[in-house]
């Protein structure tokens, strides 16, 4: 017992550390590369503080920013607890935003409420089964679901360029080929007192609902066991096909949720402005959160702020626009990289948790 | 349009046919040195990235010394330190060579698109090419015979992998660390260091892929350049069964298909553009399901290799 929770307790502290440690890595790497281009690291660095933190729109912007990426994460993040790397949350989120449209311009005066769930349901459907569709693909024909999914993003876009472009086409709109409109009424506004949208909250409480079936539930318990070792999952005779379209279900749900909301919130329409790279820097918040929703909260708001500064690093700096995109890659990597130093911190075990109580307890037992 | 319609419906073949021979040749080169990767043991999935940073790399020295070949060469430089990145976090234990082919996918994009900023409106020097077609009266077959000096190279450089990895102490090396890393330690072998030349390798002949894009065709370099052929040329690798001369094939094949989109516009088809311009990624799906199995290994993959399991 005692063991059990020292070790619950040093494994938080390691996950911690080392991902602070690959944060720092990234920090002094990024600032070595801005350096090389002629602006001062530490002024860049404040700058991102700034343009991610610093005044309420900034905190407000980031906010906007993290709200698709705690969705679009999970189509990584769900289905890597079973051992797949699902890497579609472009498409699914593009497809998901397809199908809110769709639908949306069917409800023409509907009442609020019943229009949004139901534009919603019809995102996170449609990206379910999208990547259900690659999980189905691995589970009974051994296609690879990386490549496939990866694919399934290049003809989610193209989907949609030629549904814009000519079926569900809004020819009044003549500055950027766009989609159908969904009605005014049923257009998702601000949370109270925040200029951020509702996205946030849809996207904060799935997260806090996924960690609490993942970590509470026997459905849970059961994808940890395949993805950790899949023949011990068989011997037990868990049934792997139901997990594992399960998992990508939920995931490309999430997605196609971050979709619905872009539609609803945001847009109101479908067009190239969809394709923002969303989902590839949900890839990247959900390794960051190691896989758990919960983290992908805080990494979400992290990775928000980054883009969300992008724009005054582009006008205080003359740095171009790719900037964030080079922080987000060397991130990326430090953080891989640092999977490498787990286990190697013995340091931590003379680290004694004194602030938890629970060992007194269980000595007494 | 006009002219496409004196050919007809041969007109959108013959353009096919010259496109499959022009843009296929990237797909060569990435999918070659996918291969070389791949046979060592190793995956990488950021070949996407490496092509973007060739393609930059080569139109930025090009531009700056006026020599296309030097920009090549620059272009297979620039890949094969983007490969040593790959290799290097790669050889860390418990770190997932997929995941790094996705991080340096990302990287390498950015890092292009920073740095190749400034080259976006200039106007560069092109590779040469050998006419096939002086004999024909139709400007489009003499068009769609025009060999540009990199396929030929792809070619000779197929050639010499599948002769290498055949033949040679090289070749047989790379082979044994694909196939079991137990062998190779009990050979001998420095498995990590093996993987980590294979990778540059193979990152050097993505590299030169997308040199290709900027120095001949599309030509130029612009953020729009590459439209995911680096993420297809490692499908292509499954459905080539990791031979090079297969290789080769597959890419005329899916040069022909990216080619389709164009071409059917060329002859005044517009209508479903867009998924004819999908084509290619269509094709490979299609293709990965049809020569995927559920339980048995694909025939000539490496053992080693995360992706084939």
């Amino acid at each position: 017992m005692v063991t059990a929770i020292r070790s619950h307790f040093h494994s938080v502290a390691e996950a911690v550390l080392v991902s602070f440690g690959a944060l720092a890595v990234t920090l002094i790497i990024f600032s070595a590369f801005v350096w090389l281009h002629g602006a001062n690291p530490l002024e860049v660095l404040y700058a991102l503080y700034q343009g991610g933190f610093a005044t309420r729109t900034s905190l407000e912007n980031t906010l906007t920013q993290a709200a698709p990426l705690m969705l679009t994460a999970l189509c990584t993040a769900i289905p890597a607890r079973a051992g797949l790397l699902v890497i579609g949350g472009e498409g699914a989120l593009v497809i998901g935003a397809l199908a809110t449209v769709l639908i949306g311009v069917l409800l023409e005066g509907w009442p609020f409420l019943p229009g949004v769930i139901v534009m919603s349901l019809a995102g996170a459907v449609a990206g379910g089964l999208w990547i259900a569709a690659a999980g189905g693909l691995r589970q009974y024909r051994g296609v690879n679901e990386t490549i496939s999914t990866l694919l399934l993003n290049y003809i989610a876009i193209a989907v949609m360029n030629h549904l814009i472009d000519g079926p569900i086409r809004d020819f009044s709109r003549t500055l950027k080929t766009s989609s159908w409109s969904i009605p005014d009424s049923l257009r998702v506004g601000s949370l109270p007192g925040l200029d951020v949208h509702w996205g946030l909250v849809v996207g904060a409480v799935c997260c806090l609902v996924l960690w609490f079936v993942m970590r509470k539930t026997t459905f849970g318990f059961a994808v940890d066991v395949l993805g950790g070792n899949a023949r011990a999952a068989q011997l037990a005779g868990f049934r792997i096909n139901r997990l594992v379209l399960a998992c990508c279900f939920i995931g490309g749900a999430g997605a196609g949720l971050a979709g619905a909301f872009e539609i609803m919130a945001v847009h109101g329409f479908a067009n190239e402005s969809l394709v923002v790279r969303l989902g590839y820097i949900g890839i990247l918040v959900a390794f960051l959160a190691r896989h758990n929703p919960l983290a992908i909260i805080g990494v979400a708001i992290l990775l928000g702020a980054i883009t969300a500064s992008g724009g005054l690093l582009q006008r205080r700096f003359g740095l171009p626009d790719a900037t964030t995109l080079v922080l987000q890659g060397i991130l990326f990597m430090s953080v891989l990289a640092s999977n490498a130093a787990y286990g190697r911190m013995s340091f931590l075990e003379m680290i004694r948790p004194a602030a938890v109580p629970e060992p007194v307890k269980s000595k007494e037992a | 349009m006009q002219e496409a319609g004196d050919l007809g419906w041969w007109g959108v073949a013959i353009a096919v046919i010259g496109g499959a021979f022009r843009v296929s040749t990237p797909y060569i080169f990435v999918s070659l040195g996918e291969v070389i990767t791949e046979k060592s043991g190793r995956v990488n999935l950021g070949l996407e990235g490496i092509l973007v940073m060739g393609a930059m790399s080569a139109f930025a020295v090009a531009v700056m010394t006026g020599s296309p070949w030097l920009g090549v060469l620059a272009a297979g430089i620039a890949g094969a330190l983007l490969g040593a990145v790959h290799a290097a976090i790669s050889n860390l234990p418990r770190v997932n060579d997929i995941a790094v082919g996705i991080a340096l996918f990302i990287f390498g994009i950015g890092l292009a698109f920073f740095l190749g900023k400034p080259f976006t409106p200039v106007a560069g020097p092109i590779l040469p090419h050998i006419s096939l077609g002086a004999w024909s009266a139709f400007p489009q077959v003499r068009n769609a015979l025009e060999i540009n000096a990199l396929f030929i190279l792809g070619l000779v450089v197929a050639g010499l992998v599948y002769w290498g990895l055949k033949n040679t102490r090289w070749g047989l090396m790379l082979r044994v660390c694909g196939d079991s890393s137990d062998a190779a330690l009990a050979m001998g072998l420095n498995v990590n260091y093996v993987r980590t030349v294979a990778t540059m390798v193979g990152g050097f002949l993505a590299g030169i892929g997308g040199s290709f894009l900027s120095l001949y065709y599309p030509g130029g370099w612009n953020e729009g350049l590459s439209s995911g052929q680096g993420l297809m040329a490692i499908a292509l690798v499954i459905f080539a069964r990791w031979n090079p001369i297969y290789c080769v094939y597959a890419s005329l094949l899916f040069g022909a298909a990216t080619a389709l989109g164009p071409a059917l516009q060329t002859a005044g088809i517009n209508e479903n553009y867009y998924l004819y311009g999908a084509a290619p990624y269509f094709l490979t799906l299609a293709l990965l399901i049809y020569s995927s199995s559920p339980d048995r290994l694909l025939a000539g993959a490496p053992a080693e290799v995360s992706i084939s399991k």
